[in-house]
């Protein structure tokens, strides 16, 4: 008997994907895609089920097919086709709280995977400069995507404690970047011109999106990950990269702005409707936040593929060239350096001529016959 | 007309390069700047065909021609420069994950700091192979100065005389992390936060880390009090240092505690500052920004004995009566070395 995987937010592209790879996995027998809306991409011959998970149909769903494990994808920063910010928030915690009550009731589920994030941690300047796992938070996230994952592992951990019989992981992903990225982060990447806080550069991680699938598929398959799979664990690429780094590589121009005004133009914008740039999001952009992998590294014996610069590059060849892209301008140093070169070359020889009508010139920088000529 | 304006250059900095032309190999390095720059050109006819460059190679000839004797040198600097500025400008650095920009340090902020490391301080370093060449270490020194200057020149000392060439990275107060400018470059050189997690990550990954337990204590105290150790800490440090496993190596600083004589202490203003403290010097700030100048004092940093800390078993990073005991001895030490340094120091600023 193969495993029966339930996947909610396969209307998402990264469910959607994840679906495809669980529908193909000879070890899965059936695979249950679930989501409020009809996907828009295919799902590879999965069972879509479309089922709102802030409704209690779900514990239903979960029975009529004998579902054993459930991956949560569906805890997201924005909503998919435009919805305001409370329907979001409504669907992430209110849905979990469903999710999670209906897998108490299935006595078949064995395994709970969740997506949650690394925003839990915050991002404040107390904090370390590397979080692990146990780091406590100083400063909760005071609201946005952030306090909604927040409260998502609150109820997480609330279940695993009351059926722990069920092998409950939890998955922090730095920002998911890929070549179609949907996230604040992305939409902030793709401005022509990049806001930053003056004053700060910020250290980011990424965690490209076929990682997050493989980590997923790790961790929702008890025959690899085991009892090892269960607890919380961060996951990011490899190394990091400044703010900075990240908009030269992508060749957009930064604007340095002051941080009162970042945060009342922030505010303004969202009351206005014009973005749903969150504080976190201004928070992020000011602190930064790096993780510590061991854990997935160690406990889980998992190594992400794509590195942090390796997967933002990856996004950054999605997102097509900026205004300054780095080929044009590292050419442009790269004339600069010729034409001081020739410049070098050209004083060298013009002291050397020099030299040769006067030699009573100290012309170090002369050729050799006048430097003979001085002495 | 292009000659003309080349001569000035040359006349007036005949000597100095002279004088630098004599202390290299300098027909070598001649023949070879020179071969480079005919290379650059595209050979040798054509460059007396080529009137459009002249402006720029006026302007840049001249400078040239100041430097003329370090030439090779010069050169090498202008191809190093735009190569840095190319992996600028690029982005293609690395930074480590506490936000270490090694390039940025090396080539721009190392070069600021050094001129006052070098010139103004004068700094007299001691024992600094007392650092170990490799393997984590922790280097426990005393603080003052009003502006945590002292920390910048260890890593200097440090960065430019260790012979394994170790770099130093500073535990830093979480002020330095909140204010803008400050805290984006106390990153980039490597500084980061005060806190056990850092400092551990730091050791285990085999850093030199350097911390200075006393604190806005020692930093904002008063004149009066100057060289009598403060308090150090909870000694949260030595436990840090004895699970690492790593050596504690005290070091002592003199010269830095007479840069801002501190008669003062506006406490009104720093509480409306939200600052620790607000110093009241002899010319701050009643000169202006020109009591922000610290006196030019003579400074020396001495390196002790390093003290292992591998001897204690596990438990004895959570025995408080040891901690304290091992707090002390480190105090002492370096209690001690300030006051024979201070004994042999003839003058302040000389």
């Amino acid at each position: 008997m193969g495993r029966v995987v339930l996947v909610t937010g396969a209307a998402r592209q990264l469910g959607g994907r994840l679906v495809r790879r669980l529908v193909r996995d000879p070890g899965v027998e059936r695979v249950v895609a679930v989501d409020a809306v009809a996907p828009g991409h295919a799902l590879g011959g999965a069972e879509f089920v479309r089922a709102d998970i802030r409704r209690p149909a779900l514990a239903r769903v979960l029975a009529q097919y004998r579902v054993d494990t459930v991956v949560h994808t569906d805890v997201t920063g924005t909503a998919l086709g435009g919805g305001s910010r409370a329907s979001v928030k409504e669907s992430n915690v209110i849905g979990t709280m469903q999710l999670l009550g209906a897998c108490q009731k299935s006595p078949g589920v064995r395994r709970l995977v969740v997506k949650s994030s690394t925003s839990v941690y915050g991002s404040a300047p107390h904090d370390p400069a590397v979080f692990t796992e146990a780091t406590p938070v100083r400063s909760l996230p005071s609201g946005g995507f952030a306090k909604d994952a927040v409260e998502v592992e609150g109820y997480v951990r609330g279940f695993a404690r009351r059926r722990p019989d069920v092998a409950v992981s939890v998955l922090r992903f730095a920002n998911i970047v890929g070549p179609a990225t949907d996230t604040p982060l992305g939409e902030y990447f793709s401005l022509p011109v990049l806001p930053t806080v003056f004053g700060y550069d910020p250290r980011l991680q990424f965690v490209h999106e076929d990682d997050v699938i493989d980590i997923l598929l790790l961790v929702a398959d008890e025959e690899r990950s085991g009892a090892r799979g269960s607890g919380t664990f961060n996951v990011a690429g490899d190394g990091v990269l400044l703010l900075s780094q990240c908009a030269r590589r992508l060749g957009k121009p930064t604007v340095p702005v002051l941080l009162p005004a970042v945060t009342w133009l922030g505010s303004a914008l969202r009351t206005a409707g014009v973005t749903d740039f969150a504080p976190e999001q201004i928070r992020l952009l000011t602190h930064g936040r790096v993780v510590s992998t061991a854990q997935m590294r160690e406990t889980l014996g998992f190594s992400a593929s794509y590195s942090t610069p390796d997967a933002f590059e990856d996004f950054a060849r999605g997102r097509g060239e900026g205004l300054l892209p780095p080929r044009a301008v590292g050419a442009a140093v790269d004339r600069l350096s010729s034409v001081a070169g020739r410049a070098a070359g050209l004083a060298v020889r013009r002291r050397a001529g020099f030299v040769e009508y006067d030699s009573g010139d100290s012309g170090d920088g002369a050729g050799d016959r006048a430097g003979k000529e001085r002495d | 007309m292009a000659d003309a304006k080349v001569i000035p250059f040359g006349e007036g900095s005949g000597k100095r390069p002279r004088g630098r032309g004599a202390g290299r190999p300098g027909g070598h390095g001649r023949e070879d700047g020179h071969g480079r720059g005919e290379g650059s050109a595209d050979g040798r006819q054509r460059p007396p065909l080529r009137p459009v460059p002249e402006p720029g190679a006026a302007g840049s000839g001249g400078d040239g021609g100041a430097e003329a004797g370090g030439r090779p040198d010069w050169e090498q600097r202008i191809a190093r420069g735009l190569a840095f500025l190319r992996r600028r400008v690029t982005g293609e650095y690395e930074v480590d994950d506490f936000g270490y920009d090694e390039d940025l340090t090396e080539q721009v902020l190392m070069s600021l700091i050094r001129p006052v490391y070098e010139n103004y301080f004068r700094v007299e370093v001691r024992g600094v192979e007392n650092i170990p060449s490799e393997g984590g270490a922790l280097v426990v020194a005393n603080h003052s100065g009003t502006l945590p200057l002292d920390g910048l020149m260890m890593q200097v000392a440090i960065h430019d005389h260790h012979p394994a060439g170790r770099r130093l990275r500073l535990l830093a107060a979480d002020l330095v992390f909140t204010l803008p400018v400050v805290s984006e470059l106390a990153r980039k050189a490597g500084h980061t936060l005060a806190c056990t997690q850092d400092a551990e990550e730091l050791l285990g990954r085999g850093e030199v880390v350097g911390v200075m337990p006393e604190g806005f204590k020692g930093l904002g105290k008063p004149f009066g009090e100057r060289y009598k150790l403060q308090r150090f800490g909870r000694g949260g440090f030595v436990s840090t240092a004895l699970r690492a496993g790593v050596p504690i190596v005290p070091c002592s600083i003199v010269g830095a505690e007479e840069i801002y004589p501190m008669l003062g202490n506006s406490k009104t203003l720093a509480r409306l500052l939200g600052i620790p403290y607000f110093p009241l010097t002899p010319t701050f700030p009643w000169l202006g920004p020109l009591g922000v100048l610290p006196l030019p004092t003579k400074w020396t940093i001495q390196f002790g004995e390093p003290i292992a800390t591998d001897g204690y078993p596990p438990e004895a990073a959570d025995d408080p009566m040891l901690m304290f005991d091992l707090t002390d001895q480190v105090r002492e030490r370096i209690q001690h070395t300030l006051y024979t340094l201070l004994v042999d120091r003839g003058s302040v600023f000389f």
